[in-house]
């Protein structure tokens, strides 16, 4: 009881003074917003007793009076954000330093006309008010929970992406959200809206990291949401290396129209506890999603996945494939949940997770479930939970590679499944790096 | 030489020394322990010596953890070489050629350098580039595989090479190309250990000395000869030597 009422304390302030400075918004923002914190406050963060949240307790971050992000962000170098930013995305892409929004250090000189990349505060006060206000929350409200109702409340920093329809973006289009140095014991709450009209194409790369000093306490708080149109294609790709004491909560949620397709694919490197809840909705005939990802954790790291995936119509397909690497006392949970409703005939639903353990003190929870209520279906799934093969490590020792290098050669190739499905050259470089320098390897690619 | 593997003995009393550029070629019936010898010879560490010692060069090979035995020269052609999914060939090879380079003080070559040496070795075997890029044996034929064996010794060029029944599942074509290949890989300073079933690979290799192993012992030398009576006769006549020396003494 007294730690609901200290909750409460904690953002109750916060929030009358963040709505004081937000005091120009439309009355409907305003109202979101209050509704939300009020969802929030009645709601209190998640415990071990939620069945959601068993594996991940976050009761350290609960009690931590985080304040939220204002303007009087840290300031970067710019040569200090180049280092983030994906080569293919250098010229359209949103910078946010602690949360809020960078001008100078964005650049959106690729993003073709009668294409929106807005600041979501830009985007509420001009011509894309009404597409923002037809769609913001709309997925994340509904089954939201308590981190999305406080994102909601306090969303600072945040894109508005709209594609007309029939538009192609080519360039990808980075929101890259960094933390500064001397930013712990700060929040951000990253919003993103992204609707992609009928035969649209998007490629999207967000990001999340820590700009220097990577001992940071600090909590990120996202939301995003993905409007896929009418055979339009978004290709998503997450790539989450907050610092190392970061604590980073997040949902991505997508509702694909008919024969739209939704690619998303997320890569989870940093933050001593993340968590990432991902929600697709095939709702209309021949709406396919692929979900993959790869989570890298070591010691005194915390990565929990959970995914839904929603098939509510004949005909959708869906692809899952997550693939987890754990070292040293590290912990992972994967639950995905593959839903396929009762009028939902010919699904096609396939969904797997592995994972290589290692290290003697690494755990993983992992749960797929497919849920079924039709028998005109087509679905798998499975998990493994394993080690390094002894005959794969012989072989690669026979040949002359020191112990280390083999081990890490393996596990390479173990990731190599995920990482050659990445589109983009900078972020399967990142991994790789990520991968070898983490396990001090000495491979170059 | 003695070894067990999960507490069952083997290999029971093996004796062999091969000296620089012979070829060596042993046979035996299926269970005798020809590939316990090989996997011993590479240090896997499944099996465990009990008696006797292994000297390479003057030194004492058990010592060796596999890996400085591979970079000192030993080298297995596995009878079933091992799938690493997610690992491109090429860069296995090249990172194995460049540990022998490091371990010999040599500067290591980068892809673009390697390919060309890759190209070149190939051509020894006859195999197929697109085998390259792809991972390690995953999914190659039975051939492939034992010819990607073939590559890897041709690439690491190792003093003592112990190809564990290479020639099986070999077409007729294929065993005369990689037949081909070991043959031009020999020189008077390196030695191989073939192990086989079949006297067709000793036409193409023609090995120094025959051995035949049975029940965990070298029970029989000879010249290649022997080989050719063992095609003719089959191992019972030498089964029921053994059998019959060991009622012997027995008795
Ligand atoms: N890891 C192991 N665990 C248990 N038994 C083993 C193991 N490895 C080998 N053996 C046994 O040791 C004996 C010798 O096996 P080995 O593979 O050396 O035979 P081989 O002479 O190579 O036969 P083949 O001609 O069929 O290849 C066999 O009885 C085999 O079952
Ligand atoms: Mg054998």
């Amino acid at each position: 009881m007294s730690q609901a009422v200290k909750e409460k304390s904690i953002y109750a302030d916060a929030f009358r003074e963040f709505s004081g400075r937000r005091a120009g918004e439309p009355v409907w923002v305003s109202r979101l917003r209050g509704d939300a914190f009020e969802s929030f406050e009645a709601a209190g963060f998640p415990t071990t007793d939620d069945e959601d949240w068993k594996y991940t307790n976050v009761a350290p971050l609960a009690r931590r009076a985080f304040v939220p992000a204002s303007a009087a962000a840290e300031k970067l170098e710019s040569a200090a954000v180049e280092t983030f930013v994906s080569a293919e995305a250098r010229r359209s892409r949103l910078v946010f330093v602690g949360g809020v929004y960078n001008h100078e250090l964005s650049s959106l000189e690729a993003i073709p006309g009668g294409v929106a990349v807005e600041e979501l505060g830009a985007a509420l006060a001009g011509e894309h008010a009404e597409v923002v206000r037809e769609h913001l929350g709309k997925l994340s409200g509904e089954r939201g929970d308590a981190f999305s109702a406080l994102n909601t409340a306090f969303a600072g920093g945040g894109a508005l992406i709209h594609v007309p329809k029939e538009v192609e973006v080519a360039a990808p289009v980075q929101l890259l959200f960094l933390t500064a140095p001397g930013e712990g014991g700060s929040a951000s709450f990253p919003r993103v809206l992204v609707v992609a009209e009928r035969h649209s194409r998007l490629d999207l790369i967000e990001t999340y990291a820590a700009a220097g000093g990577d001992g940071a306490e600090y909590l990120t708080d996202a939301v995003v949401e993905v409007f896929v149109g009418e055979g339009a294609r978004v290709t998503h790709y997450k790539v989450q290396d907050d610092g190392d004491a970061a604590y980073h909560v997040a949902s991505t949620r997508a509702d694909v129209a008919r024969d739209g397709a939704y690619e998303l694919t997320t890569v989870t490197l940093g933050a001593q506890l993340s968590r990432h809840g991902i929600e697709v909705l095939l709702g209309s005939e021949g709406a396919s999603c692929r979900v993959d990802g790869l989570y890298l954790v070591g010691t005194g790291q915390h990565a929990d996945t959970h995914s839904l995936i929603d098939h509510r119509v004949p005909r959708c397909t869906s692809r899952q494939n997550y693939k987890g690497i754990l070292d040293g006392r590290s912990r992972a949970v994967f639950n995905g949940r593959v839903f396929v409703r009762e009028g939902a005939h010919q699904t096609d639903a396939e969904q797997s997770n592995k994972n290589l353990l290692l290290s003697p003190e690494a755990r993983v929870d992992t749960k797929p479930q497919l849920e079924i209520f039709n028998d005109d279906v087509k679905c798998s799934h499975g998990a493994t939970v394993g080690q390094l093969e002894e005959e794969e490590l012989f072989y690669l020792l026979s040949r002359g590679l020191h112990p280390d290098l083999a081990r890490n050669l393996l596990t390479y190739g173990f990731a190599e499944e995920i990482v050659e499905g990445i589109k983009f050259e900078s972020i399967r470089a990142q991994l790789d790096s990520a991968i070898l320098n983490r396990l001090r390897a000495r491979l170059e690619v | 030489m003695h070894a067990t593997v999960e507490g069952k003995e083997i290999l029971r009393g093996i004796d062999l020394t091969v000296n620089k550029g012979e070829i060596h070629a042993i046979m035996g019936p299926n269970g005798s322990g020809k590939s316990t010898l090989a996997k011993i010879l590479a240090g896997h560490p499944a099996y465990v010596v009990t008696k006797g010692e292994v000297l390479f060069e003057g030194r004492n090979l058990l010592e060796l953890a596999p890996d400085e035995r591979a970079r000192e020269g030993v080298f297995l052609a596995f009878q079933y070489p091992v799938e690493v999914p997610g690992v491109s060939n090429a860069q296995f090879m090249r990172l194995a050629y460049n540990e022998k380079r490091k371990h010999r003080g040599e500067e290591e070559l980068d892809p673009l350098e390697f390919k060309d040496l890759l190209a070149e070795r190939a051509k020894v075997v006859e195999m197929d580039a697109g085998l390259m890029s792809r991972s390690v044996n995953e999914g190659f034929s039975g051939g492939e595989k034992k010819r990607n064996e073939i590559l890897q010794m041709a690439v690491l060029e190792p003093k003592l090479a112990v190809l564990d029944e290479t020639d099986s599942g070999l077409d007729i074509d294929a065993l005369r190309i990689v037949s081909g290949g070991v043959n031009k890989l020999r020189t008077p300073e390196n030695a191989i250990v073939l192990v086989t079933h079949y006297q067709r690979l000793l036409n193409y290799i023609v090995p120094d000395h025959v051995h035949v192993l049975y029940k965990g012992r070298i029970v029989r030398s000879g010249g290649k000869e022997l080989a050719l009576a063992l095609e003719e006769k089959g191992y019972d006549w030498i089964k029921g030597e053994v059998g019959g020396q060991q009622t012997a003494i027995g008795a």
